[in-house]
């Protein structure tokens, strides 16, 4: 009667931490000592925060540039990241290409780093298609708007990395009101019951559309994974070295047979839910103002005002690395990442009738066939209007 | 007392602010409903004038909300749902056909489940995906459930009275797409049953049935169909589960000819219903096969397609030649060719 147990128990339950918040880079850009993420920064270098720096202004960038072409009708919506770069391209940073990814809705930060290409991302928010990217090529599967699911795909995913005895691990991002949903706690069940490779990313940016994370949880959400038996660790999601650092130790223990992790990183969501919210009918001005003060990208600027020395040569050119080259180098990435996708969205055309009716099923299905060919004479009748073959 | 000319989402507004003042027991609930007042403001200032324990925001998670308002009823409230998009309504499926809609049953009518689920529901307004999706075919099919979706402002007010008094569960359909548009509402109305059809315009020629959003769509097409000498009768259902046939049966009667348009997907769909009961009960008057004009079997496309998924006038113009045996798009394939036989591998025999 004995079935197989693919379940390795971890030896002796984890202690509760403390709920501390794991920063390692103050607001004002002060490095403070951290025991548990330390170990992790060891190689940081100038060059390595001008990169993430770099990336961090891009993603903003792009948000920006498409909340614009929201607001210009080129979006049918977007919704924003903008407060949440540092959580987006810290923990992107710690992951190999061949890990696996779950984003919801509002990693396209992370999206861009996997490689997805910015109009990829404008196509699917113009409404053209629903797929922005091959989940195949970005190792990024498929944005999601149901709350929560993706993080049962990932447990799932990191099943199928346990029986193929993969050095590979899969990561799930969901928001704090998502660990509200059956899913998610769900998938934390199956997680710890499997013990699979897995990552649980949760960036906490304090609101859920209007209702604040209080209403979600009643302790720190960090607090939660302990009692389904996963670790999990509370780090400043404004802070990019500690959620790399936080990252990269969850990725390395899932690699090494320690299983889940979760991570919350807490951050604010800077602007509306969407471009069709209006954020000021349920928060303060004070409050907007108060996360300001610990925006990502100025605070690795403050740490590299404070730390660069002429020691430090820009790598791309013969004098030393200053801030201001730094911010000069990452607005100049912004630049050619923005003025790509103008010149893109400037060629975009319509997708035609025809996709309807593509993919719905991988084999043929004679009945929809049949509509398809119905709704082609259909269209034959009208002047000008014919299925064109494929999405554009 | 006079109607008031008011918008669709401010007459479901009003029903709902007169169910809470008419009765203690009513406690709305739902994602974001409170201090935003529903993403589309259906809900705005109910909870400023009726208090956070009767406008309440849940946590999000949809099997919650349902579940715990089949507890409330339990204890004797009657709770008023909202499901913030059609595509979130998944989540708490379970909850809905194996409890909302079981518990009066498997209680021998001990435990009455007056849970109201607002949903707005269907497309046409450039969302993203899991937004515009019609998942009416699902709850009809559910027994146990009473499913209805009004179409004009006075029906909107009236049926979410009618569903929030009604000790059964009702799934009310919201046709997001008319939120704005207005209509003369008295607001000083008695409460109506929700059971009627309604004939929307009347004509002679072609029975043409249709509900929620598409009601108005119908209409566009009666008068359009008008310059060309066609008499349409299009008849608002109101009531999904159950349908009042009589009104269809009487109508089909007269004009030999019937056409059911939705936006749902054809297969499964209340069309197939509707057209299954009146043949089988008004065979012999019926002239013409009934006919369907339905979304395709497709998942609700993205955006940019969605005006060629959902019906529009000409599509149902298209419908009403069909029934009427005149010129269509229809033509060019041969209606009474007999069935392609599959093949052993499942596909089309050449
Ligand atoms: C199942 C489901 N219910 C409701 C929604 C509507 N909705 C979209 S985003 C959102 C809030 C999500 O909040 P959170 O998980 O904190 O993520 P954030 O948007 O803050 O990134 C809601 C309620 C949805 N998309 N899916
Ligand atoms: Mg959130």
């Amino acid at each position: 009667m004995g079935s197989v147990s693919l379940n390795t128990p971890p030896t002796g339950m984890p202690q509760v931490p403390e709920p501390d918040l794991h920063q390692v880079l103050t607001p004002d850009g002060h490095r403070r000592p951290d025991h548990d993420l330390d170990p992790w920064l060891q190689d940081v270098t100038a060059p390595m925060l001008a990169g993430l720096h770099r990336d961090m202004t891009v993603i903003r960038r792009l948000d920006t540039e498409c909340t614009h072409l929201q607001r210009q009708g080129e979006l049918a919506l977007w919704p924003p990241l903008l407060g949440q770069e540092a959580a987006q391209v810290g923990s992107a940073a710690a992951l190999r290409r061949e890990d696996y990814v779950f984003p919801s809705y509002r990693e396209n930060g992370v999206a861009y780093l996997r490689g997805v290409d910015p109009l990829g991302l404008v196509r699917l928010w113009r409404g053209s298609t629903y797929a922005g990217w091959n989940p195949a090529e970005a190792n990024l599967a498929a944005q999601q708007i149901i709350i929560g699911a993706q993080s049962l795909h990932a447990v799932g995913y990191a099943m199928g990395l346990q029986r193929d005895g993969a050095d590979t691990v899969a990561i799930s991002y969901f928001g704090d009101g998502a660990t509200s949903q059956g899913d998610v706690n769900e998938a934390m069940v199956f997680a710890a019951s499997y013990h699979v490779p897995v990552v649980f990313f949760c960036q906490n940016n304090q609101w859920a559309i209007s209702e604040p994370v209080s209403l979600q949880a009643k302790r720190h959400i960090a607090d939660r994974p302990w009692g389904f038996g996963i670790p999990a660790m509370r780090v400043d999601g404004n802070d990019v070295l500690a959620v790399l650092a936080a990252t990269r130790r969850a990725l390395e223990r899932a690699r090494n047979g320690g299983g889940p992790t979760f991570i919350e990183a807490v951050t604010y969501r800077m602007g509306p839910h969407t471009t069709a919210d209006d954020p000021t009918r349920y928060r303060s001005a004070e409050e907007v103002e108060a996360w300001r003060a610990k925006d990502p990208i100025d605070r690795v600027e403050a740490y590299l005002a404070a730390t660069l020395t002429d020691a430090d040569r820009d790598p791309d050119g013969v004098g030393p690395l200053t801030v201001e080259r730094v911010r000069e180098v990452s607005e100049a990435a912004a630049d050619q990442m923005a003025t790509a996708l103008r010149a893109g969205v400037a060629e975009l055309a319509d997708p035609g009738p025809e996709a309807l009716f593509e993919h719905v099923y991988a084999e043929p299905h004679y009945e929809l066939e049949r509509q398809r060919e119905h709704y082609r004479l259909y269209l034959a009748q009208f002047d000008g209007e014919q299925l064109e073959a494929g999405a554009r | 007392m006079s109607a008031q000319e008011i918008t669709f989402g401010k007459a479901i507004s009003a029903g709902l602010r007169a169910a809470l003042a008419e009765d203690e027991k009513v406690v709305l609930m739902g994602e974001d409903i409170g201090t935003l007042g529903g993403v589309f403001r259906i809900t705005d200032g109910l909870m400023q004038e009726f208090g956070p324990e009767r406008v309440v925001d849940t946590p999000l998670a949809e099997s919650g909300i349902m579940g715990t308002a089949v507890g409330l009823a339990y204890r004797g409230y009657r709770p008023v749902v909202e499901i913030q998009f059609d595509g979130f309504v998944y989540p708490s499926f379970d909850q809905i056909v194996s409890q909302v809609a079981k518990t009066h049953y498997r209680t021998r009518g001990a435990v009455p489940m007056p849970v109201t689920i607002r949903i707005p529901f269907g497309g046409g307004i450039g969302s993203p995906e899991h937004h515009s999706e019609s998942p009416e075919a699902y709850f009809v099919h559910t027994a146990g459930l009473r499913v209805v979706s009004p179409s004009t402002p006075q029906e909107g007010y009236d049926l979410i009275r009618a569903a929030i008094a009604s000790d059964d569960p009702v799934v009310y359909l919201e046709p997001k797409r008319r939120y704005h548009d207005r209509g003369p509402v008295d607001l000083a109305a008695p409460l109506r049953p929700m059971g009627p059809a309604a004939v929307a315009a009347a004509g002679t020629d072609v029975t043409l049935v249709a509900y929620g959003p598409l009601v108005k769509t119908c209409l566009q097409a009666a008068e359009a169909a008008a310059g060309e000498g066609i008499s349409i009768d299009v008849i608002d259902l109101r009531s999904l589960s159950p349908i009042d046939y009589g009104l269809i049966e009487a109508s089909v009667r007269r004009t030999g000819r019937l056409v059911i348009a939705h936006e749902a997907g054809r297969t499964g769909g209340l069309g197939a219903e509707i057209a299954a009961t009146v043949t089988e009960r008004c065979f012999h008057w019926l002239e013409h096969a009934p006919v369907r004009v339905t979304g395709f079997d497709i998942p609700y496309p993205p955006a940019k397609l969605e005006h060629h998924h959902v019906p529009d006038l000409d599509r149902i113009l298209d419908g009403v030649d069909r029934a009427l045996g005149r010129a269509n798009s229809l033509d060019s394939i041969d209606p009474f060719a007999p069935p392609v036989p599959l093949a052993a591998d499942g596909t089309e025999r050449a």
